[in-house]
């Protein structure tokens, strides 16, 4: 048997790809809350609810119209991207001028409110939501046996955050984001309507934790608290990443992922606080977060 | 100059910082082609003057009159669209965007406004320093980019504030430079400047400000005979 640090190699590459899978949906979660926080200053604890609103879009539109995995890919965070629109439009501008408790207040109540009623509505326990077709089964490596869905989640993850990441970075729109993350109304006084941008960027945001719910779907079951679970651990590494940095976001979401899943082979007593004691070291050694800049 | 349309007009404006009232009542023209400047010291007003024609001060009455539009009824972001370009004091150059990308981010508002190949001409050090983060330029060099910003939008004026503050003498010379070449080509001006000195080489017309209001407005010809009035208020 093939060893690696002194592990038999498949469980180091297993719990290497598992740690790469989380790392997708942390990756495509912290993202959607830098960009929100980047330009809209929220802390947005509304975050795990959403990816768990997304979940469940794809699983009522299932179940209620027929529609397909493949379809619910785009209409589950269109429709929750709709749902943050409205929210940011009728509530979170309100608070925009007052400390960042406020937002981050509103949010979490928002995030409990809906919890709340989907648990009143559809119970605690997890509701399955079957394996796309196209992407049952697995495929094996040789060393390791991996199943094709989460090879797409990885894949598919990847996608997401690297056109999200040029989206920002590379074209007028991102420009637009990026100088109204410093300065808005000089922004706006060139002609740009940053209210609306505002608005535009917490759909997207809240459209890219349900993409990530729809995509986690079939891996973890559907359930009112999956997004509760899965929102401290996010949180903390949009702080180890730099809170705002788009790219921070991205390589902590995998790298922390990775490091998780590996804590697990080599002292699993750990792997439940290891993102949180490399939170804590990053917040002492360089408080703005790896790829943060300094206020 | 005096025949030609007045293409900013602001009457009796008032503007406030929360509780705190800064203009009184200012009154000020600025006809198309003009270069006019606002002189004063520190603290009366002419800032705000700008900052709410611009309409980034919100809280403000009055009225303000801008080819054709009334500013007091557009939100912040259509007031660009009229024709009026702000140079804020602080220039407002954005770190996180490279120098072509500041140069890039206002939207057009005509089709008046200079090529970018223009815009390099008139400031190569632009050209050479395209790539480099905006922040990383120097202060001369940051306002040049933050005047061109708006110079390739096609504004019809320009409200500069400030210019050449904390600038070295040969940087405020080549600014003053790129104004005059400004103006042969026609563009309105409306400058805030503390530079007595600079703004007399430029300046069609003044206004000077006191106490948030205008007290008092001449021509470039009659600076001679104001200069006991100048050298009284503003220390020149």
């Amino acid at each position: 048997m093939i060893m690696i640090f002194g592990i038999p190699i498949q469980a180091f590459l297993g719990q290497l790809l598992i740690g790469l899978i989380n790392g997708s949906f942390y990756a495509m979660l912290s993202l959607g809350l830098a960009i929100i926080f980047g330009l809209l200053r929220v802390i947005n604890f509304a975050h795990g609810a959403q990816y768990m609103m997304g979940a469940f879009a794809g699983m009522l539109l299932l179940t209620w119209l027929g529609v397909n995995y493949w379809f619910a890919l785009i209409l589950a965070p269109v429709v929750v991207g709709i749902t943050g629109i409205i929210v940011e439009r009728f509530a979170l501008r309100r608070l925009y001028n007052l400390d960042h408790l406020y937002g981050l207040l509103f949010t979490f109540g928002l995030a409990l409110v809906v919890e709340g009623t989907f648990r009143y509505f559809y119970g605690s326990s997890g509701q399955p939501y079957a394996t796309p077709k196209l992407l049952s089964g697995g495929v094996n490596l040789g060393f390791m046996y991996l199943p094709i869905y989460r090879g797409w989640v990885v894949v598919a993850s990847l996608i997401v955050c690297i056109g999200t990441w040029l989206l920002i970075e590379k074209t007028r729109l991102g420009a637009y984001l990026r100088a109204a993350t410093e300065n808005p109304i000089l922004v706006q006084s060139f002609g740009i309507n940053v209210p609306l941008l505002l608005t535009l960027t917490y759909g997207l945001g809240s459209g890219l934790a349900a993409l990530a719910g729809i995509m986690a779907a079939p891996i973890y079951q559907v359930s009112p608290l999956m997004g509760s679970n899965l929102i401290i651990v996010v949180f903390a590494i949009v702080v180890v990443g730099g809170m705002g940095s788009i790219m921070g976001a991205i390589v902590t979401g995998y790298a922390l992922g990775i490091i998780e899943g590996l804590t697990k082979v080599f002292y699993p007593e750990a792997s439940n606080i290891v993102i949180f004691v490399i939170m804590a070291l990053v917040l002492l050694v360089r408080p703005a977060g790896l790829f943060g800049r300094d206020a | 100059m005096s025949d030609k349309e007045i293409l900013l007009s602001v009457r009796d404006l008032n503007a406030w910082y929360d509780e705190s009232h800064v203009l009184h009542g200012v009154n000020l023209n600025v006809r198309r082609g003009e270069t006019v400047t606002i002189l004063g010291r520190n603290g009366v007003g002419k800032t705000t003057t700008l900052r709410s024609i611009v309409g980034i001060l919100r809280k403000r009455t009055g009225e303000i009159e801008f080819n054709g539009h009334n500013l007091m009824r557009l939100p912040l972001h259509k007031t660009a669209k009229t024709g009026l370009g702000f140079v804020p004091e602080e220039r407002g150059i954005f770190s996180t965007l490279s120098v072509e990308e500041n140069l890039m981010l206002p939207p057009k508002i005509s089709n008046s406004g200079m090529s970018i190949e223009e815009i390099y001409d008139l400031f190569p050090n632009l050209y050479e320093r395209k790539t480099s983060s905006g922040t990383k330029l120097s202060g001369g060099e940051q306002q040049m980019l933050a005047m061109a910003r708006m110079l390739r939008i096609g504004v019809d004026m320009l409200l500069l504030d400030e210019p050449t503050e904390g600038l070295a003498p040969v940087i405020v010379q080549r600014i003053g430079e790129v104004l005059q070449t400004l103006k042969q080509r026609g563009m309105t001006i409306l400058l805030i400047e503390q530079n007595f000195r600079f703004a007399s080489k430029i300046a069609d017309r003044f206004y000077l400000m006191e106490h948030g209001l205008v007290s008092a407005g001449f021509d470039a010809n009659e600076l001679p005979d104001r200069m006991d009035m100048l050298h009284e208020v503003l220390g020149v």
